[in-house]
Parts: C-alpha cells; sequence; structure tokens
C-alpha cells in the first residue's frame, strides 16, 4: 500500500513541475506567473482541486509518442474565492508552450460541462500559442467543442477570460464568446492572424503590441474590459470582480454585508450639477457616492468614456450601473457607447443583477463618420437591451435627456421600473436653442426676438416637471437623498416578475 | 448695540463675523457675487444681497454697490474683515457719509498707517523703534561707510528706485560697503536709470512678530500680546503662533507698550496689528501697522479668551472696553494653519476646483486640546479662481507648545480633502519638523528648510509599523467582510492564512493579523524571531469611511485613507504611501512582477473628440507643467479644458480658435 501512495506522490510532484524549472525561470524572467502560481492567487488559499493532472496527449505523430507531459499544457479543476465556487482552467505555457491538443481540450471541456451541471462561473487564463500544429484537425475539432460549451454555458453561469500571454488564432474565440476579457499590460496580446502573417498576406508591418496589445483591445476593439499592470494585479481584482457576480442565472446576486447605511445623505450632490449648463461635471462621482462604500467596479473604462458601466452594490446587494458621462464628448451617445452600454445591460438582465441607470445625455452624435458607421443599429441596440431587460430598473435623470435618447436611456416607455428625477433634469425634444430655431424659423434674422423665443422654451422645458406631469417621471427627488431613494426602489423591487410572450430568442440588431 | 451689519467680504472671514454677530443677537447681511450664489457666508447670513459679477474688481471691491445693500437692508454698521475694502479710507468716508457706522479704526488712522512715510513719522513720534537707517542720499563710498559706521554692521544697500532684488547689496564690513555701494549704484543705474541708494540695517534671520492692539472710543488701548508669523512662502504667512516661542516678558512688554503707544498716537478705537521684525537678539523693529482685523486673529482669541469680533462691534457701538491691560493675560498656546488651495508638490501651484470631499476634523474642546477650524466653503462647494485660495484656518490650542504641536499634527491629518490638491501634507511635514518643534524660526525658514520645494516623504522607523497596523487593520477588516458573502460552500468554511506581509511604498513589513469583525484587531510583529510584539487596533472605521480614526495600542491616531488597485494610499503626519496588504505567497509572487516603466506619454496633444477650439491658452516655447490648462475644446456646446498630462514644453501648435477639429487631430506638439 506504502508504494502505491508513494507513487501517486511521486506521479504528482512531477506533474506540478509542468514543463520543468528551466521553463519556469524563463517564464519568471518574461514577467509572467506560471499556472499554478496564478491558480493560488486566484483562488481561497488551499482551496484548488485539480482533475486531470496526468492526462497526456495521444499524438503520435511527427516525434510527439516521445514528448509527454503530464497536464498537456492545461491545469483544469475547481476552488473557491471567498467560499463561493468557480471552476477554473489556465493554460500552461511551460507545457507545449500550452497549445491546445485534442487531449488538452478535453480538459477544458470537461471543466466547462461540470460548471454548467453544477452552476457555477467559469474562468480561463490564457497564455498559449494556439493549436497544436502536430495534431491537425484534432485541435481544431477541440476548439470547436469549447466554443460550443461557451456558447450552451452564455448567459446560464458566468464565464471570465483573463489573457495572461499569447492569445492567438483558434485561441481568441473561446474567450471573445465569454462575457468579460480582461488582460495584462505588456505581456500578453490577442489576435486572429499574427504580425507575420499580416506581413505576408496585406504587408503591413505590425508588431504583437500594436496588432493585439492591451492597450489597443481596451481604447479602441473594445475586445478587452480593462487591463492591469501585471499578473498580480489582475488576478487579484478577478477576486474583487467575482464577489459582484452571481454564481448563474438562477442564483440571485450575492450580498456582502456593509455597515453603510441606506439612507445616508451627501448634501454635496445637490451641487453637483454646475450652474453654467455647458459645463461638464463628473458622472463617476455621483456613482461613487451612492453605491456601498464607495465601491465600484468599472468595465470597459477605457473605451468609449462618453458612458459609463460597472458593478457596484446597494445595501450589501449587486447592482450595474450605467451612465451617461458629461466629461466625455458631453456624454453623448455615439455608436460605440451604445453597443458598450448594451452589453453590460445584457450582461445585469442575464444574471438578474438590477441595473441603475444616470441620465444626462444631450443626444445622439450627428455626423457622417456615426451615420456611416451604423449609429441606427448600434443605437437600436442598447435601446433593444435596456427595453428588453427584466430586471429591476431604476433611472435617475441628472439634467439632460434630450430627444430620442432620453428613450434609449431606461425610460418609463421601456418598462423603466422607478424613473427619477433632479430637479435639474430637462427633458425635451432637443435643447431650447435648436428647437427655437426650428420653431421660429422666420424669426432668425432677429436675435432679440430669438432669444426670448429660446426662454420661452427653456421656461417650459428646461425642468422635470412637464414630463412628470405625464408621469413619465415617478418623483423629482432631493440630490442629497438619491442613495436612499434609489435603495428604498431596489428593496421594493427585489421580487420583481415580469411574464414575457414564448420566444425561441429575440433579434436584437447585431 | 446695533441690531443688525453687513459684512462687505466673503469666505472664511465673513462667516467668521456672522458668527460672532449672531451670538451677540444681531442680524447679518451678507453680500455675495455671481461666483458665490451657493458659498456658506451667502447660507450662513440673514438676508444676503448680490452685487455684480465674480471678479472683486466688479463686486467687492465696489464701495456703491456695498453702501447701496448695506441701505437696502437698513444694516445699521459695516464690518470689512480683511483684504478687499479694509484698509480703504474711502470706503470708510462713503460710510460716515451714508451715516452708516464702520467696525474699524477712524479714518485718520487708516489714512496715516496706510502710508509708508506716514507711518513710520507716527512710529517715531511714538518711540517706536524703527529698523536704523538713513534715508538720505549718500554721495559717495566714504560718505556709505560712515553711515555704516554709525548704523552698525551689517547693513543693506539698496536702490532708490530699487525692486525686485536688483541693486541690493549685504555689507558687513566697510570694505563690504564700498564695494557694495560702487555695484549697487551701477546696477541701480542700469536697472533703473536712477543711481540713488540708501543704506539701512540689515536684520539677519529675522522673525516677524506682531502685536495685537484693541482700543476703544473712550481712549483705552490695550495689547493682546503678540504673535509669532515667521513660517512664511514667499511673504505669504503659512502657520501662525502665540505666544512666540521667542520672547521674554521684557521684550514682550516692550513690544507692547510701543504698540499701545503707537495705537494711541493716532486715536486707534478698534482692533489692530502692529507688525514687528525682531532679530536673533531681540532687537525690534516696527514693519507697518494693519488697521484691521488680521487673518491669523484666532491663536489670540485662544490664548486671551477674548472675541476680537465682538469686541470691534462693542466698541464701534460705542462700548468701552471691558478690560484694562492688567486683567489681560496669556493661556496656554495657540497654532493656526493655513491650509490653500495649492499643490505643494507642483510648486504650489494654485488648484481650482470643486471640493469633491470635504471632512475636516471634529471642532471643540476635549481634555484642555481645542480645534477649532475657521472655513467659508463645504463639501460639493467650489474654488473659484477669482478669489484668495484660502480653503480653512485650522486653529489648535493646549497647555503648551508642545501640545498645541501634537493637537495641530491630529487634526491635520484627520483634515481630508479630495477633488483639488492642497497644501495639507505639507503642513504636516512642518508639524514634524525638528526646527518648527525648536522654536528656532526665521522668516526663511521654508526657503532654507524646503530648498527644492516640497515631496511627501515614505514612512521611516517606527511609522512604518504603525501605518502597517493601520493598513493590517483595514484590510482584515475588509477580508472578514467579504468573507461572509452570501452563497458559499457548506461545511468546513474557507480558512484563511494570518500572516501577512504589508507592502508600503518599497518597504516590507511581516506581520501576523487576527480579530473577528466588529472586535479590536490584533497585530503582531516578529512573530518568527521570538521577540513577539502585538498592538491592539481599535477602530470603528468601516470601507468607505476616508479617515481611519482609532487607537494603536491605546494611542490615538488618525490616518486617511483613499482606495487604490489592491490597496490603500495612506496618508499621516507628512507622510504619502500606497499600501498593499498581501498574504505571504502573494507577497513572493509580487516580488517577481517586474516593475512597470512610466508609460511613454505621446508628445502630442490630440483632439479627444470632434470640436472647436475656443481657446489656446500656451504659446510655443512655454514650458507647461502637468495639470496646467493647455486648451479648451467645445463640443456639443459643452466646453472641455484640455489639461497638461506630463511637465512638458510646447514645440509647435498646429490649430487656433476657431478651428474644427476632428477626432485625434493634432492640437500641438511638445519636445
Amino acid at each position: 500500500m506504502k508504494q502505491v501512495v508513494e507513487e501517486l506522490a511521486r506521479r504528482r510532484a512531477n506533474a506540478r513541475l509542468g514543463g520543468g524549472e528551466k521553463r519556469i525561470d524563463a517564464q519568471h524572467k518574461r514577467g509572467k506567473l506560471t499556472a499554478r502560481e496564478r491558480i493560488e492567487l486566484l483562488l481561497d488559499d488551499k482551496s484548488f482541486e485539480e482533475y486531470g493532472m496526468y492526462v497526456e496527449h495521444r499524438c503520435t505523430d511527427f516525434g510527439m509518442a516521445e514528448t509527454k507531459i503530464p497536464g498537456d499544457g492545461v491545469i483544469t479543476g475547481w476552488g473557491t474565492i471567498n467560499g463561493r465556487t468557480v471552476y477554473i482552467f489556465a493554460k500552461d505555457f511551460t507545457v507545449f508552450g500550452g497549445s491546445l491538443s485534442e487531449a488538452h481540450a478535453q480538459k477544458i471541456m470537461k471543466i466547462q460541462d461540470m460548471a454548467l451541471r453544477s452552476r457555477a462561473p467559469v474562468i480561463g487564463l490564457f497564455d498559449a500559442g494556439g493549436a497544436r500544429i502536430q495534431e491537425g484537425v484534432a485541435a481544431l475539432g477541440g476548439y470547436g467543442e469549447v466554443f460550443l460549451r461557451n456558447v450552451i454555458s452564455s448567459g446560464v453561469i458566468p464565464q471570465i477570460s483573463v489573457i495572461m500571454g499569447p492569445c492567438a488564432g483558434g485561441d481568441v474565440y473561446s474567450p471573445a464568446m465569454t462575457d468579460f476579457i480582461f488582460m495584462v499590460k505588456d505581456t500578453s496580446y490577442m489576435f486572429v492572424t499574427g504580425p507575420d502573417v499580416v506581413k505576408t498576406v496585406t504587408n503591413e508591418e505590425v508588431t504583437a503590441e500594436e496588432l493585439g496589445g492591451a492597450s489597443i483591445h481596451t481604447t479602441r476593439s473594445s475586445i478587452a474590459d480593462h487591463a492591469y499592470d501585471n499578473d498580480v494585479e489582475c488576478l487579484l481584482q478577478m477576486r474583487r470582480l467575482m464577489d459582484f457576480l452571481p454564481s448563474n442565472n438562477q442564483s440571485g446576486v450575492p450580498v456582502v454585508p456593509t455597515e453603510d447605511r441606506f439612507d445616508r445623505s451627501e448634501p454635496s450632490l445637490d451641487t453637483l450639477i454646475p450652474d453654467n449648463p455647458n459645463k461638464p461635471y463628473d458622472i463617476k462621482e455621483l456613482i461613487l457616492k451612492v453605491a456601498d462604500e464607495g465601491d465600484f467596479f468599472e468595465i470597459q473604462q477605457a473605451y468609449a468614456r462618453n458612458i459609463v458601466t460597472g458593478f457596484g452594490r446597494i445595501e450589501g446587494h449587486t447592482v450595474g450601473f450605467v451612465a451617461n458621462q458629461p466629461m466625455v464628448l458631453a456624454g453623448v451617445l455615439d455608436s460605440d457607447a451604445s453597443r458598450k452600454a448594451a452589453r453590460f445591460v445584457r450582461f445585469c438582465d442575464c444574471f438578474n443583477i438590477p441595473i441603475i441607470t444616470f441620465v444626462d445625455v444631450p443626444g445622439f452624435l450627428p455626423g457622417t463618420a456615426q451615420e456611416y458607421g451604423g449609429l441606427i443599429k448600434h443605437g437600436a441596440k442598447l435601446l433593444f437591451a435596456f427595453a428588453e431587460a427584466t430586471v429591476p430598473k431604476v433611472t435617475l435623470i441628472t439634467r439632460k435627456a434630450y430627444g430620442g435618447a432620453y428613450d434609449v436611456m431606461s425610460s418609463k416607455h421601456i418598462r423603466g421600473d422607478v424613473n427619477y428625477a433632479w430637479p435639474t433634469a430637462e427633458i425635451a425634444v432637443m435643447g431650447p436653442k435648436g428647437a427655437a430655431e426650428i420653431l421660429y424659423r422666420s424669426e432668425l434674422g432677429n436675435p432679440e426676438k430669438l432669444a426670448a423665443r429660446v426662454k420661452e422654451y427653456q421656461d417650459r422645458f428646461a425642468n422635470p416637471f412637464v414630463a412628470a406631469e405625464r408621469g413619465y417621471i415617478d418623483e423629482v427627488i432631493m440630490p442629497r437623498n438619491t442613495r436612499t431613494r434609489i435603495a428604498r426602489a431596489l428593496n421594493m423591487l427585489r421580487s420583481k416578475t415580469v411574464e414575457s410572450p414564448w420566444k425561441k430568442h429575440d433579434n436584437i440588431p447585431l | 448695540m446695533f441690531t443688525k451689519i453687513l459684512i462687505a467680504n466673503r469666505g472664511e472671514i465673513a462667516c467668521r463675523v456672522i458668527k460672532t454677530a449672531r451670538k451677540m443677537g444681531i442680524k447679518t447681511v451678507a453680500v455675495y457675487s455671481d461666483a458665490d450664489i451657493d458659498a456658506l457666508h451667502k447660507e450662513m447670513a440673514d438676508e444676503a444681497v448680490h452685487i455684480g459679477p465674480a471678479p472683486a474688481a466688479q463686486s467687492y471691491l465696489l464701495i456703491d454697490k456695498v453702501i447701496a445693500a448695506a441701505k437696502e437692508t437698513g444694516a445699521e454698521a459695516v464690518h470689512p474683515g480683511y483684504g478687499f475694502l479694509s484698509e480703504n479710507p474711502a470706503f470708510a468716508e462713503a460710510l460716515a457719509a451714508a451715516g452708516i457706522a464702520f467696525i474699524g479704526p477712524n479714518i485718520e488712522a487708516i489714512r496715516a498707517m496706510g502710508d509708508k512715510i506716514e507711518s513710520k513719522k507716527f512710529a517715531a513720534k511714538a518711540k517706536v523703534s524703527t529698523v536704523p537707517g538713513d534715508l538720505g542720499v549718500i554721495k559717495d563710498a566714504a560718505d556709505a561707510v560712515k553711515i555704516a559706521d554709525k548704523i552698525g554692521y551689517p547693513v543693506m544697500i539698496k536702490a532708490s528706485a530699487g525692486g525686485g532684488g536688483k541693486g541690493m547689496r549685504i555689507a558687513r564690513s566697510a570694505s563690504e560697503v564700498e564695494q557694495g555701494f560702487n555695484s549697487s549704484k551701477s546696477e541701480a543705474k542700469s536697472s533703473f536709470g536712477d543711481d540713488r541708494v540708501f543704506i539701512e540695517k540689515f536684520i539677519e534671520n529675522p522673525r516677524h512678530i506682531e502685536i495685537q492692539v484693541l482700543g476703544d472710543k473712550h481712549g483705552s488701548v490695550v495689547h493682546l500680546f503678540e504673535r509669532e508669523c515667521s513660517i512664511q512662502r514667499r511673504n505669504q504667512k503659512v502657520i501662525e503662533e502665540a505666544p512666540s516661542p521667542f520672547l521674554d516678558a521684557a521684550t514682550r512688554e516692550a513690544m507692547g507698550a510701543q504698540a499701545v503707544a503707537l495705537a494711541q498716537a493716532v486715536n486707534y478705537e478698534s482692533a489692530g496689528t502692529v507688525e514687528f521684525i525682531v532679530d536673533q537678539d531681540r532687537n525690534f523693529y516696527f514693519l507697518e501697522m494693519n488697521t484691521r482685523l488680521q487673518v491669523e486673529h484666532p491663536v489670540t482669541e485662544l490664548i486671551t479668551g477674548v472675541d476680537l469680533v465682538e469686541q470691534m462691534i462693542r466698541v464701534a457701538a460705542g462700548e468701552p472696553l471691558p478690560f484694562n491691560q492688567s486683567q489681560l493675560g496669556i493661556t496656554g498656546w495657540a497654532l493656526e494653519s493655513r491650509v490653500y488651495a495649492e499643490d505643494p508638490v507642483r510648486n504650489f501651484l494654485p488648484s481650482i476646483g470643486r471640493l469633491v470631499r470635504y471632512r475636516p476634523p471634529a471642532e471643540g474642546t476635549q481634555g484642555g486640546l481645542t480645534v477649532r477650524n475657521d472655513t467659508g466653503v463645504y463639501e460639493g462647494g467650489e474654488i473659484s479662481i477669482y478669489y484668495d485660495p484660502m480653503i480653512a484656518k485650522l486653529v489648535t490650542h493646549g497647555p503648551t507648545r508642545d501640545a498645541a504641536i501634537g493637537e495641530m499634527s491630529r487634526a491635520l491629518d484627520a483634515f481630508y480633502i479630495d477633488g483639488i490638491r492642497h497644501n495639507i501634507p505639507f503642513l504636516s511635514a512642518i508639524m514634524q519638523h525638528p526646527r518648527w518643534r525648536s522654536g528656532a524660526l526665521s522668516t526663511g525658514f521654508i526657503a532654507e528648510e524646503f530648498p527644492d520645494g516640497f515631496a511627501p516623504r515614505g514612512p521611516e522607523g517606527a511609522e512604518l509599523e504603525t501605518l502597517a497596523c493601520v493598513a493590517a487593520a483595514i484590510d482584515h477588516l475588509s477580508n472578514e467582510r467579504r468573507r461572509r458573502i452570501s452563497g458559499q460552500m457548506q461545511g468546513d468554511p474557507v480558512r484563511f492564512t494570518d500572516l501577512r506581509v504589508v507592502e508600503l511604498g518599497k518597504e516590507r513589513v511581516a506581520l501576523r493579523v487576527s480579530g473577528t469583525l466588529g472586535e479590536p484587531v490584533t497585530v503582531s510583529f516578529g512573530a518568527g524571531n521570538g521577540s513577539a510584539r502585538s498592538v491592539t487596533a481599535v477602530s470603528d472605521w468601516w470601507p468607505g469611511d476616508p479617515v481611519w480614526h482609532g487607537t494603536l495600542g491605546g494611542d490615538a491616531i488618525s490616518v486617511q485613507v483613499r482606495p487604490i488597485l489592491n490597496g490603500v494610499e495612506l496618508t499621516y503626519a507628512g507622510i504619502v504611501v500606497p499600501v498593499r496588504v498581501y498574504t505571504e505567497r502573494e507577497a513572493e509572487l509580487a516580488a517577481l512582477m517586474p516593475e512597470k516603466k512610466l508609460a511613454d506619454t505621446s508628445k502630442t496633444l490630440r483632439c479627444p473628440m470632434p470640436g472647436l477650439v475656443r481657446a489656446i491658452d500656451v504659446i510655443v516655447g512655454q514650458e507647461v507643467k502637468v495639470g496646467e490648462t493647455l486648451c479648451t475644446v467645445e463640443a456639443m456646446k459643452m466646453e472641455n479644458i484640455l489639461r497638461a498630462e506630463r511637465d512638458a514644453t510646447v514645440k509647435s501648435i498646429k490649430a487656433k480658435p476657431g478651428d474644427s477639429l476632428a477626432v485625434d487631430a493634432v492640437i500641438m506638439e511638445f519636445v
């Protein structure tokens, strides 16, 4: 018996070494941690249970039969983050460069299946060289199976991808179908075809960083939701993120005990809106002063900064914030902002996370660039997302709510549950000046008369009461009491139920 | 007594006067400009009158508007505060003409003391000691030596037409006078086209000490001892105290007597201040007299128990002073720190904007220690470009100088401001400074002790453990709470290791932490080497609170807490340090992470949005500091101010006001 136990210990020790000391050192030299170290950081101490430690590939071509390493380039299993179950797979760059073989894919599939069955999130850590070329089509098949499971799990359990090294070719599509992608600056990149292929095909000279580094994907392509300075910073933030996310689409949001009172008053919000309507202010101040403990996990912070999205808590319960940002482009809705917010709203709706929307929007961004780029359809995505969402929706108009953008931003008309406005709100078809110029075109030559018309329009519509009279606004609230009013509304909506007509699925304008 | 007074001022001093008036049962009227529509002084007053646009020259300095406001509201008297119209004889005259009382001295006194020559004459007549010198024009070098010998060395040779240090020479001997006379003369000639020079005694390492006087309309004048204001930056007072750590009883009495004599010479009948410079041998020389309430008056109030504003109002109403000189005394020690909206790290550049957080320390007296905060702002208020950048005057009082300094340090640690840059870390650093603590001051203190400007320091020695304790307690609380999240696995709860490595900047401290939620946290050091010591951290701090108030091993401490990624930034005693609390394993792995080079900041300023250039605020070749405004772009009818992201020099400017720019269009390039 003792001998057998010793054999197990030997095999384990062997497997834990992965690609060996030399490769581990090389990994460290690149500023990266090994897959096992990453798992250690991500999960609660000693909570990791590894499965498939002894799996080896079955390839015999190109001399592969002689080089087998237990684990086959991916470490899989489950553990806990602050006591809550998560499934995990981490590509091991020290073993065949983390490349995907048939056996490697099967390990991931097993984890995906178990996660779906037990309704717990999956986190994938990517640091790999793509498909294992020696395996050919078997690797491609493996990818397909992983993709399918990503899709089936989508909207049932949260799936998070963290890119911590190379991620190219077939490897990119699994992360692309998960809920969030995070990257590590300088050490990670993602692209479908690498610089060499780009050079051959298009003659374009580009570095891996320029083609698919963290700065590209967080600011231009919007592929990644955030990037961190290094592995440690990133993984500790993933622990923080997971504390916001439900385990599955039926579990409800996690609750963290807090002593931050729901009725905390913030008198300084009474002066948040500047006297000059053309002066911007930082909407994040409102989010930080409303959320529990000022704790806000922003999603896509660097992309389409004219809209802010992210997670916070009210009375310990996770909520999603969507807010126009007057500091950037006056908070206008453009294609990028619409897509960014739409995806966030749909994530919240999938997982029963109530949505709090702060509105200060001057409208949609005019111009050929936007129209040619499909603003109509991108704007429609956000409209669709807000309208179809059946989670509790609390909306607050702080200042401008102009034109179609008013309707889009979780208005009463698209099933907003509680719609508040500050006394500074202006709900109108457009700004007073634009409106007067259209209504009184004949007086355009007379600036005095026109100014009077502008004033007239302003007095009539530059307030929340016209909308409140029609019931489009449920209540005009004191800015200082915003947290209290939102907390009470969410409490009241906790058992909200909405019946929707049967459908296979909807057809959001993709 | 008056039933209603108007305060012709704004900010903290207007609020200060309103407080006393309210205490006396007098109604108050505030005046305010466009920039002060939401200001605290306007809110606090019983009535408020709008007097014009934001610039002071179009509002607070307009005599007619202020008088009209007083008439309109039926105010019987006007308190001018300090600055603005407070020392303007025309204002006092206009008030007299309108039959409104001026809460200040008589017009002649204001006029006499407002004039440099005139005030010196009065001073000489009242036998007040002035800086020895000869204002007459000097013929030649021999004449200069003769005069210098008479004055006594060292002397200062100054250009009559001078300014800005040009044509100024210090001479410590006859030969230096000869040399200095000639070079000063030629420099004066070339700089000002006027080669006249004069000689004055040079006061080495002077201290600025001033005497508070108070008179009534019945001929009595008393002094309320001195204030020392030697901690100055470019002639701007930063820290004041009373009494002075330098004066002995005899000097104090002599200075007081001279100040009273000068006040009597001009029939002074209000609160005023006689300023002296004092050399390191306690010789003192008259500088000037301020015929108004001084910014730093609270320190005098705290050591004498006299409400100066109340006495000003009473004497203006004709009441006699309720005390004579023998009834006045000094109790304890008081300090004042001026909290300014300026960035000490960036050469004290003014900082304006919204006070996103403003949490001053609690005011009141406890255990013989007093904290007072005179302010005119509130959380959510705005620091505008139009007025003085002073946010508050933080004043403490204790039985001794050390006690007052200790209390000031704690109060500064608890003073939390966000949204704008401010000088609290600098004030804290001065409080910790050994030379300040020893009282060996001079007006050159800041220039000598901070020759390269100010940078917050990192923690050293015992401070490392202190801050590590606080960080560990904060982290422990956050962890304990997170571990009570709903939806956890059943069965054996997940256990967490209690060994921590606290990373404070580049320093690391190992410790062990324990304690359950809601109970004190115990932090032990040196567990490995057999010399374990434990510290108990008690606090009701909760995540989101800006300041950790509590005790460490029984000692009270306040530390400011700002969340950063995976950690907190702690501010304490002039220290600002990012802190991360790791488990041992996390620390081990974090040590493997390469140090990040600062991100390559672009050498161009690009337009972040399609918009119209409203203004370009810099010129080619200009050096800009980080945070400085570069240009304003209007987009969607909103003004967006683009600021420098780093220190740089403008190489070229590619856009001009009125240009319509596409997104990413280059606006300017930097070297």
